[in-house]
């Protein structure tokens, strides 16, 4: 097999036969999901450029569903041959009767989403001397920001990832999706000790992605919140009114609710927002959509990992709890399609209910109104990530950037810190959202599986979080 | 040369072989150094006494670096397919052209330093049939499900086992193999009781399979979810925190970024300029040792193929010395500490730690016996956040946690929803006690019982 970039991942005949294969034990559904991934990075540390590497990997994860039992097996051989030894160990749980019917293999269709571009553009390839002309740019513009920046990290990213997705039901579809990223982090330097900022843009683009992002401006705003933390205070310690900024504020709800509206918890009674369909689960304020097909946002596709068009999902209107989000798998428990959430990490991971771009869609009030009437608390300029158990509904968010608000003004920075929270009970403490909308990438991980995803919403206010400082 | 490496040199040989062909098409004025790994693994995950999912996979994969001019590029292909392995040396040669030369980057070169034989591979774990595990994970959600009335849910009981192999040889000498299997049972379970609901994970490992314990699993879930219900919003205030054996590990792990020579060089790490230097308290002595045989870090060779060694990090609270490969190392002007580690063919080496310790405090000091010591205070049985509320450069610490009070020296009511923050330096200034209940966990650090003094609690 030739690691051509125009072949074929796999041709229809032999994924036929390879299905056909899956279900030779029964079986109720059997799936070959091919991927073909290539991936590039520079990074910039110290002042040299230190690394340059490339990484090729294509494999066929192939699962046979029997009942309430999966088997997967997964392999880096794509000819027929070692397609067909992965399927006949995928179909091993079905062997001994546990298959409760058997479905033929019928023949591959290309549904309606074939995925691919679709419309959009090609996305543009940059030189790796491209790539590193952008990184010298960051290394430059961070150290120009203030003579206590004493270290500066740049790194850049791309990958082009194809995939493939056959299954019993005659599906066929595919994707091809490119994702670039580029972060800059700064180390500044005083007597205060040692402080860092960190910015990233990330985007489902080609080097197109540097039309819209300017490199500089990323190293600055990373130099910045280095800088501005040198003089920083402890964050303080107990329950204070928060101001979220627009953008990664919207982690908030990745963890808050995000996971818990995650069909696989649900359906396992793993999650406090089981059996809520309908209810207030949130203040009036709280409309949370996720969607899949939003721009060239970090967590956008066409087709998910199971062969599904990408859509928009409300999940909460106006505070009450609509809908979860469904992967095939679990929605077929529910007699239900899938809402295109089905992703996975690689070809030798199976599919999980996972969050696309996940936000809180903007409200009515001024963003500067939201803190001058917040007499004292903490305002958050940039979260850097969270972490939730969705049995309980307890999460943390970490912030890179908060300053205290005094009098209605947002005065001195705060050291890093994380919040806690109960994610029902603060979805009822927002009691003002902004109309100054953002997005902001991040990567999700859960259960070993790590996805890109995109989080956003507009400044809103927390009546009361407790904030994990250690100022008394 | 030990028998276990000559062993392992066997059954690797077809991957040194490999290995030692692509190395041998250098091009003059080129170092190169190629990785090849192969491993076969099996996953198991039982729900409401079925089988949810049965895995059983295998991978291989090459990672190459080539050095020219003291400039580095490095390829990795998921494959060991002839046609893959020309490609990515040439993409790696490419790579090599764009960096920045700089006369610390050199490939290792053998050191002398003899390897301590390890044994970690079980011969017996690829004989078991596949019907075995899956017995085995379905009695574990059983045993789960069945360990107390609270018990509503086990969301997810695994079992998995993994036997990887790999060798390392490149054109400056280097020449190892390495193969190691592991095997590990994980259970969690939530309880319930009225309207609470707490969670609580467990997990046995092991190089084997009949090492791996379904009763140890369940217990360590079981009570971790039962003692927390009824949990409440602790209190705040200043206080002694006791953290339990696997969040020891987790504290250890975060350290250690800082001891990396590579941070330390590149000015990321508050421990930079300070050796010689009061950094924690007295009773404070931290090695790395993966030449432990116990360790679940344990290895012959690090990942440039240097010989693993046991190094002195903090010795009674005064810091001696850093962990460092042969880039970072040469940049401090020392050699390598043969601390390379990296992150599978994928990843290109870097200094870490792989079995760290504290030296053990007084015997009798198990968690009883280091909490009826602290008298008054936080156990601490799991934390969130960790990722994003502290930070390795700056020492910031701010965590989640769950636990329980210490109350006249034994555990008392549980708290959920707090906070604990201090920063690392003050945390190893402020150690109360270490307990000498030293536990192997699955980490790269071992689990002791740890006290440390003036935390800030954030609750209710």
């Amino acid at each position: 097999m030739q690691w051509s970039e125009e072949a074929e991942v796999i041709d229809t005949p032999v994924l036929e036969r390879v299905l056909a294969e899956a279900l030779r034990n029964g079986g109720d559904f059997a799936e070959v999901f091919a991927e073909d991934r290539s991936n590039s990075s520079a990074m910039l540390d110290d002042g040299r450029v230190e690394e340059l590497a490339s990484g090729r990997e294509r494999g066929a994860g192939i699962r046979v569903v029997t009942g309430d039992t999966t088997g997967f097996a997964h392999t880096a051989d794509l000819s027929e041959r070692g397609l067909l030894r992965a399927a006949e160990a995928a179909s091993a749980v079905a062997r001994g009767g546990g298959g409760s019917r058997s479905v033929d293999a019928g023949h591959l269709s290309a549904q309606g989403t074939s995925g691919g571009r679709g419309d959009r553009p090609a996305p543009t390839t940059g030189s790796k001397a491209d790539a590193l002309e952008l990184l010298q740019r960051a290394d430059e513009a961070a150290r120009a920001s203030g003579d206590a920046v004493s270290q500066v990290q740049a790194g850049f990213g791309t990958s082009r990832r194809r995939v493939l997705i056959a299954n019993s039901d005659g599906l066929l579809a595919g994707d091809e999706q490119s994702r670039t990223r580029f972060s800059v982090s700064c180390v500044a330097l005083a007597d205060t000790g040692m402080q860092t900022g960190y910015e990233t843009a990330a985007r489902t683009l080609g080097f197109e992605l540097f039309d819209e992002v300017s490199v500089e401006e990323l190293a600055r705003t990373a130099a910045a919140q280095a800088l501005a933390k040198l003089s920083a205070r402890p964050a303080p310690s107990g329950e204070l009114p928060v101001v979220l900024a627009g953008g990664s504020g919207g982690i908030l709800f990745h963890e808050a609710c995000g996971h818990g509206l995650e069909a696989d918890h649900v359906v396992k009674d793993a999650s406090v927002y089981a059996g809520k369909v309908g209810q207030l689960v949130a203040s009036p304020f709280v409309t949370l959509v996720d969607d899949g097909t939003v721009g060239s946002e970090w967590g956008t596709f066409q087709v998910d990992d199971e062969g599904r068009p990408a859509q928009r999902n409300v999940l909460i209107q106006d505070g009450i709890l609509t809908d979860y989000l469904w992967d095939y798998l679990r929605a077929r428990k529910e007699g239900r399609v899938s809402s295109g959430n089905g992703r996975r990490q690689s070809y030798q991971d199976l599919p999980m209910v996972r969050m696309t771009n996940t936000f809180l869609l903007p409200g009515q009030d001024d963003a500067e109104e939201i803190i001058a009437q917040t007499p004292r608390g903490v305002y958050v300029a940039k979260l850097g990530g969270g972490q939730v158990n969705t049995a309980t509904g307890d999460f943390v968010f970490g912030t890179t950037m908060a300053y205290l608000i005094e009098d209605g003004r947002i005065t001195e920075p705060l050291r890093d810190a994380n919040l806690i929270g109960n994610g029902p009970e603060i979805l009822k403490r927002i009691d003002a959202v902004g109309t100054d909308f953002s997005m902001t990438p991040g990567t999700c991980g859960k259960d070993g599986q790590s996805v890109p995803v995109g989080c956003g919403q507009a400044t809103m206010r927390l009546t009361g979080v407790t904030i994990g400082g250690t100022a008394e | 040369m030990s028998t276990v490496t000559e062993q392992a040199e066997e059954t690797t040989e077809d991957l040194l072989a490999l290995a030692e062909r692509v190395a041998g098409w250098a091009g003059t004025g080129e170092e190169v150094e190629v990785y090849v790994a192969r491993g076969t693994e099996t996953e198991v995950r039982a729900y409401d006494g079925q089988v949810e999912s049965l895995t059983s996979a295998t991978s291989a994969g090459i990672g190459i670096r080539v050095v020219v001019d003291h400039r580095l590029g490095f390829a990795w292909a998921g494959s060991l397919d002839e046609s893959v392995l020309g490609e990515t040396l040439a993409e790696a040669r490419d790579n090599a052209r764009f960096a920045t030369a700089d006369e610390h980057v050199r490939l290792a070169v053998p050191d002398g330093v003899e390897a301590v034989p390890v044994d970690l591979w079980d011969e017996a774990l690829a004989s078991v049939p596949t019907a075995r595990k899956v017995e085995l994970a379905l009695a574990l959600e059983a045993q789960a499900r069945a360990a107390d009335p609270r018990i509503r849910q086990v969301d997810a009981a695994d079992y998995g086992d993994v036997a990887s192999e790999a060798a390392l040889v490149s054109t400056t000498g280097i020449r190892s193999s390495s193969r190691k299997t592991s095997g590990y049972l994980s259970v969690g379970v939530i309880a319930g009781e009225g309207e609470a609901s707490q969670t609580g994970g467990g997990y046995s490992v092991g190089r084997g399979f009949e090492e791996l314990d379904p009763a140890r699993a369940c217990d360590d879930a079981v009570t971790r979810a039962v003692r927390l219900l009824g949990a409440t919003k602790g209190p705040s205030g200043r206080s002694t925190v006791v953290f339990d054996r696997r969040m020891a590990t987790t504290l250890l792990s975060i350290v250690s970024s800082a001891l990396s020579g590579e941070a330390v060089a590149k000015g990321r790490s508050f421990f930079a300029g300070r050796i010689g230097e009061q950094v924690g308290h007295p009773g404070l002595t931290l090695v790395d040792d993966p030449t432990d045989p116990r360790a679940y870090g344990a290895a012959a060779y690090d990942a440039e193929g240097l010989a693993c060694r046991r190094n002195v990090l903090i010795d009674s609270g005064v810091l001696r010395g850093f962990l460092y490969d042969t880039v970072s190392g040469s940049r401090a002007g020392v050699p390598s500490t043969g601390s390379a580690v990296r992150g599978g063919f994928a990843g290109t080496p870097g200094p870490g730690c792989r079995a760290l310790t504290l030296a053990p405090g007084p015997e009798g000091y198990d968690e009883a016996g280091v909490l009826a010591a602290v008298g008054e205070g936080l156990f601490v049985q799991s934390m969130t956040g960790v990722h994003s509320g502290v930070n390795p450069i700056s020492g910031d610490f701010s965590v989640g946690a769950e636990g329980l009070m210490i109350r006249d020296g034994r555990l008392a009511e549980p708290v959920r929803e707090i906070t604990v923050a201090s920063t690392l330096q003050r945390m190893l200034l402020s150690l109360v006690a270490v307990g000498a209940d030293v536990e192997w966990l699955p980490s790269i650090a071992a689990g002791q019982t740890l006290a440390i003094g003036d935390m800030q609690i954030s609750g209710a």
